[in-house]
């Protein structure tokens, strides 16, 4: 079970990264007529659904591929554009752009709008790719962040011991009292409610388990002879934790933070849900959820589609780190869930 | 014991002090002028009232006067005033407080019952057709977050088959009612909020409870048990079954925060006045007091929870020394 939630995990993160050449209002690839204003013509091939794909990449995306005039254009609409016969092009599975009204509302499944489409005539199929990428990049930034915290403070605290380990227990201890989701509501109430600002917010309160467990597998880590050995060789304290512990500790937080990315998921979508998420009209399934409430007595159709992807998605974490669990820890192998 | 429970309380004053800072940091940490943002719907504040409401909020303090000052008033659990309402915090707590309680005490009362057999019989018919049956659904259950196994509730029960309110704690003439028709009113609105709080701990409870005996049925004495011909269920109940017991003790108070957690969104969800409720409506209004209060308040709690499960551990078993 655990390979096959990884391999779904893997598909949700290839939609991810895909979303532009899954779900576009753009082709894939075209070739297409277009009249400048200056009368001159072009018919040249164009790939926008693949260079907006290649934009994400970080850092270098934006610098490498813009895309080329006409697609750049704000008042070229491919669609408005597109002449059958004259003008070919490879559209994605999913025709839409997730930000794209028409005058379809509220319609159910259909083989137009897969999904069916929202109260502004969005497709949903659309805003639930696009949406996977929200929370795909959700889980990981934040548990990333949460980690960098949770692993050096656990490392720490376990190494050096002392008032330093008291220090930071009592931190632990203070943050696990908290139900995190007050606390991150307290703070999105006086921060303008951007995903950046949310992943760094689910960063910064989630990172307490992982500590806690790095400090106890550091603690017994430091007392074997190994450590001593290091020691002994003139290696220094940094590089005997960040070397020779820290390595060996990170199996039991592997484990937490996959649990974290599905726990992050969920506060996002939570989040989102109560209106303090993603905003509005950017989609991710708590958002498709909240629209899909509000149109709840009339047409349902969009509330199961959000509740699958987001149930799809924990469990399918969940499954991992459990399995991870079961590797790492011998005395649970072969036992099952 | 009388050693580690001072001990403990004297640490738990320290972590208490600390969820006053983490508190009292979360609403500093704001940018720009809280009073501007707790005025920006109110374009036609004037200079006076903003000056008023920062005399009012003590903003002309500098940030550690205002921080004793605030825990202070916090020992005589005087938590200020609604910037919104004027009503003190305390009193809209205790307000509050019940339809939350209520819910959770119940949830967890059947979580809790529900649990120990089922966890118990998948655990000694290990493999068979329930355990297998259980084990997966279970497992499913507890990946599903509760407020989309709200919305499925709504969904389907509330609003296709209409069987159950899915909205607020009483229906509109729950005045006119005779005092059984208010009960049965008001039982009949608890059912799906119950069944989403429930949900979610009693599949973890129910996958704790197995996985424990199952680690317990492994050991000598139970093996002792047996082999001195002591009937199988006086081995699984008396012998084993019991030591499941003391995590299964702590694990009741650490699941507080995530009870707490899920109600904002649930409570919201099912317009139910639970502490959640009043919250989520106290971070959109940016009540400020109320905020701090609710945060405190909320964590406290689940300190003295966790202390409780901590000494409750020592109680259940004797082996555990505290000295």
């Amino acid at each position: 079970m655990g390979m096959l939630a990884l391999a779904f995990l893997g598909l949700l993160a290839v939609i991810a990264f895909f979303a532009p050449m899954i779900a576009n209002d753009e082709p894939i690839a075209c070739r297409i007529e277009y009249t400048r204003a200056d009368g001159a013509t072009t018919n040249k091939l164009y790939f926008p659904g693949v260079k907006e794909t290649l934009r994400q990449l970080p850092w270098i995306g934006p610098a490498l591929f813009s895309a080329a005039p006409p697609f750049s254009r704000m008042d070229f609409k491919f669609k408005k554009h597109f002449k059958p016969g004259r003008d070919w092009a490879i559209m994605p599975p999913v025709p839409f752009s997730p930000l794209e009204t028409s005058g379809d509302r509220i319609q159910g499944y259909s083989g137009r709008h897969w999904l069916g489409t929202d109260e502004l005539g969005r497709d949903v199929l659309s805003r639930l790719v696009y949406g996977t990428q929200v929370s795909m990049r959700v889980g990981f930034i934040s548990m990333g962040i949460a980690a960098l915290i949770g692993l050096c403070l656990g490392a720490i605290a376990g190494y050096f011991g002392g008032w330093v380990d008291m220090i930071i227990s009592r931190v632990i201890e203070i943050f696990m009292c908290f139900p995190v989701f007050f606390l991150i509501l307290a703070v999105l109430a006086w921060f303008p409610p951007r995903i950046e600002n949310i992943m760094i917010i689910i960063g910064l309160t989630r990172w307490v388990g992982i500590a806690r467990l790095t400090r106890g597998e550091v603690l017994r880590l430091r007392e074997l002879e190994y450590t001593a050995a290091a020691r002994a060789l003139g290696a220094g304290p940094f590089r005997i934790v960040f070397r020779h512990l820290l390595p060996n500790a990170l199996a039991p937080a592997l484990v937490s933070i996959t649990f974290g990315i599905a726990g992050a998921i969920l506060v996002e979508s939570g989040l989102s849900w109560l209106g303090f998420g993603v905003q509005a009209p950017n989609p991710s399934w708590g958002n498709i959820l909240r629209d899909g409430y509000g149109l709840m007595a009339t047409s349902p159709h969009m509330i199961p589609p959000a509740c699958v992807a987001i149930f799809l998605a924990v469990l399918c974490f969940n499954l991992v780190g459990d399995t991870l669990r079961d590797v790492i820890d011998p005395r649970t192998r072969g036992r099952g869930a | 014991m009388l050693n580690y429970i001072i001990r403990r309380l004297l640490i738990g004053l320290v972590t208490l002090l600390g969820i006053t800072f983490v508190t009292f940091l979360t609403i500093e940490s704001a940018p720009g002028d809280i009073v501007e943002l707790m005025l920006w719907e109110r374009p036609d504040a004037t200079e006076q009232d903003r000056e008023r409401l920062r005399e009012a909020l003590g903003l002309n303090d500098p940030m550690a006067v205002r921080y004793v000052k605030w825990v202070g008033k916090l020992v005589t659990l005087d938590f200020g005033e609604s910037i919104k309402t004027g009503e003190p915090v305390t009193t809209m707590i205790r307000r509050h407080i019940w339809p939350t309680a209520s819910v959770g005490i119940i949830s967890l009362a059947l979580a809790f019952l529900l649990s120990i057999p089922i966890g118990l019989y998948s655990a000694v018919h290990r493999g068979g057709i329930f355990d297998r049956i259980m084990s997966t659904n279970l497992y499913m259950l507890y990946s599903v977050p509760s407020y989309v196994i709200g919305m499925v509730l709504i969904l389907y029960l509330g609003v296709e088959l209409d069987w159950f309110p899915i909205q607020g704690m009483h229906s509109d003439n729950y005045e006119e009612l005779s005092l059984g028709g208010k009960f049965a009113d008001q039982a009949h609105h608890y059912v799906l909020i119950t069944i989403c709080f429930t949900v979610g701990s009693l599949a973890y409870y129910s996958r704790f409870v197995r996985q424990n005996l199952l680690e317990v049925i492994q050991q000598d004495f139970i093996r002792t048990a047996r082999a001195k011909g002591l009937s199988e269920s006086r081995v699984i109940i008396h012998h084993a079954f019991r030591n499941t017991l003391i995590p299964f003790v702590s694990l009741m108070g650490l699941t507080l925060p995530f009870i707490l957690s899920g109600s904002v969104i649930l409570e919201h969800m099912f317009n139910w006045p639970g502490i959640g409720w009043l919250y989520m409506e106290s971070v959109m209004s940016r009540d400020v007091n109320a905020i701090m209060g609710l945060n405190f308040m909320t964590a406290a709690l689940v300190l003295i929870c966790t202390l409780l499960a901590d000494l409750a551990y020592g109680l259940v078993d004797p082996r555990i020394s505290h000295d």
